[in-house]
């Protein structure tokens, strides 16, 4: 059975070295709601980043 | 009434300009020379080269901001500092040269108390023939390292894309120009953005997309790489960054020095010491940064760049320069608070700065060619340092010489990066980053150099949005609109 996410394994040794997000993966980098959680968690890790900075 | 001069209004140099004439009020003059009219989000630049916004949208107007903060403003570019004044005087002055307000071309000597260079980086196309020469930019390829090169670029992409409608395939090639260039990050964006953009075309399977890049491996980034949490696992950026380019098969060449561009095809050598030959049809190569080149001059007219400056041109600071073979390399070698050593009222700031040395490992080919990313200065660090130095002139002019500098060590700071895929609110996406602290310190974190809680790297619609925001973000803060002081750095 095809999977469509890792047929770019076959495309070159390079390629077939690292990883591939699967369907699951892919779909919470555009999941609104999951995105939305992220966004104040990548937020609050910046802001303490940027803190940690000054 | 003491006087500062701030050299380059860009990042370091408008933030550390803006800081001291808030903090200064009207008791002291704060002075700033810059060559463009306009103030330019260069990181906003990589949406510019592929269309999505104007040159409008990233610059504006620099003399209504100045006259808003008090500022004197010289549209000028900084050729020669006279650290100990000349013959006539003991005065320390700046020599510029008019590029604008009606006096392009004329010459003013500017003396001065205090004095930050903030002039950034040179874009030194001419390193690499057939790049660009000594004025810019060359014919055969593309850059967004500047509004104009952006918008110049998008016309190209568009080109290459009208082609590909019409059958022919295009490669491209995107990445460094040169064996030893910084900002891999903005070429890393450029590339997923292009790939964005021709999916959206509908092209996409009609281009073959490279990446070219003088890392020894991928997601270097020029600071050695990084290790990130992911999944329960602190991983390298290696397996991240190949990651994003197989994902969307985009092949990659690493360890290349661009020896030579020509219309079409570009020479290489690899850190094996092989060399070849790449052609293309649509290329953006970023091209090696050095200092701007101003010279200096003692009192007697005795030319003392080479005291002043490093031999890449940027400014001497408080790094330790003698740190000798990368395994005596320490995070405590960087400079603290950016002050010339050997004129104390005289600081750099942002790119400016002369690094101790390089923070990836330093390589080179069999025949002596160095191939290696020079140490990234990006946004936030060149933020961060312009303000501490602002922070540590008012106070040398408010409480006098002995008054305690502030400190700002890449050592001791972090980053935060986001390089978008992209640009449409819910189609974009964008791989979020942050470093702590941008030079590793393997005493302090044993093992990665880092402390990988506050090191991390995440791709989806979040890092997205916060692109956008940082974008208006920056823009509203540079301008001093209402609040400007309560956007962090
Ligand atoms: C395409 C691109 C994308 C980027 N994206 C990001 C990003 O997403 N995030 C990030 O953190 N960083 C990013 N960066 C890096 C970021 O732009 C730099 O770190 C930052 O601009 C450095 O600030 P600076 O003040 O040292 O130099 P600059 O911002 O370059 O400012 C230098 C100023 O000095 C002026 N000048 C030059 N010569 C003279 C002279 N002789 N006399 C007086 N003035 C002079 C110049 O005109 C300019 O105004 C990107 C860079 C590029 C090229």
């Amino acid at each position: 059975m095809k999977k469509e996410e890792e047929v770019n394994f076959g495309k070159s040794d390079q390629f077939s070295l690292t990883m591939i997000p699967g369907k699951f993966a892919k779909a919470l980098r555009t999941n609104v709601v999951w995105q939305f959680f992220r966004f104040l968690a990548i937020n609050i890790k910046m802001l303490v980043v940027v803190s940690k900075s000054h | 009434m003491a006087r500062l001069i701030v050299l380059g209004g860009g990042v370091a140099g408008h933030t550390t300009a803006t800081f001291a004439a808030k903090w200064l009020g009207s008791n002291h003059e704060v002075v700033v020379v810059t060559p463009n009219a306009k103030w330019n989000w260069i990181p906003s630049n990589i949406w510019v080269g592929v269309g999505q916004m104007s040159k409008e949208e990233v610059t504006f107007d620099l003399d209504p901001v100045y006259k808003k903060a008090g500022i004197t403003y010289k549209q000028a570019l900084a050729k020669s500092l006279n650290p100990e004044g000349n013959a006539d005087s003991d005065t320390p002055f700046v020599t510029i040269e008019y590029t604008g307000q009606g006096k392009a071309g004329e010459t003013e000597d500017l003396t001065y108390d205090y004095i930050v260079n903030a002039t950034g980086p040179k874009l030194n196309f001419a390193a690499t023939p057939g790049l660009g020469d000594a004025n810019g930019l060359g014919e055969h390829t593309v850059s967004v390292c500047t509004a104009d090169h952006a918008v110049h670029a998008s016309e190209e992409l568009t080109k290459a894309i009208e082609k590909m409608k019409a059958g022919e395939r295009q490669k491209f090639l995107i990445g460094t120009g040169h064996g030893m260039c910084t900002c891999q990050g903005a070429a890393f964006e450029y590339i997923f953005n292009i790939e964005h953009e021709l999916n959206k075309a509908g092209v996409r399977d009609m281009a073959d997309i490279k990446w070219i890049s003088n890392e020894s491996f991928l997601g270097d980034f020029g600071m050695g790489g990084l290790h990130m949490k992911v999944g329960g696992y602190a991983v390298s950026s290696k397996l991240f960054a190949e990651s994003l380019f197989a994902e969307r098969n985009v092949d990659w060449m690493i360890g290349a020095h661009v020896s030579k561009v020509e219309s079409g095809s570009i020479d290489y050598e690899l850190l094996d010491g092989t060399t070849g030959q790449e052609t293309f049809d649509f290329a953006m190569l970023i091209p090696p940064f050095a200092g701007v080149g101003i010279k200096a001059f003692d009192k007697a007219g005795e030319d003392i760049t080479s005291t002043v400056f490093a031999p890449n041109g940027f400014m001497k600071v408080d790094a330790n320069y003698g740190a000798g073979a990368y395994e005596n390399w320490k995070a405590s070698d960087w400079p603290k608070t950016y002050q010339n050593p050997t004129y104390k009222n005289m600081f750099a700031a942002g790119i400016a700065f002369a690094p101790p040395h390089l923070i990836s490992k330093p390589m080179s080919s069999p025949n002596g060619t160095p191939i290696n990313p020079t140490p990234p200065r990006t946004g936030m660090p060149s933020g961060i340092i312009g303000k501490a130095v602002a922070h540590s002139v008012c106070d040398l002019m408010t409480k006098g010489e002995d008054a305690h500098l502030h400190e700002a060590s890449m050592a001791d700071m972090g980053a935060a990066c986001v390089a978008s895929a992209g640009k449409g609110v819910f189609t974009g996406t964008a791989a979020a980053m942050t470093v702590y602290p941008v030079v590793p310190d393997f005493e302090k974190y044993p093992g990665t150099g880092r402390d990988t809680d506050y090191t991390f790297g995440e791709i989806g619609l979040a890092g997205h949005w916060i692109k956008h925001i940082l974008h208006h973000l920056f823009l509203w803060k540079a301008q001093l609109k209402p609040g400007w002081t309560l956007i962090p750095e």
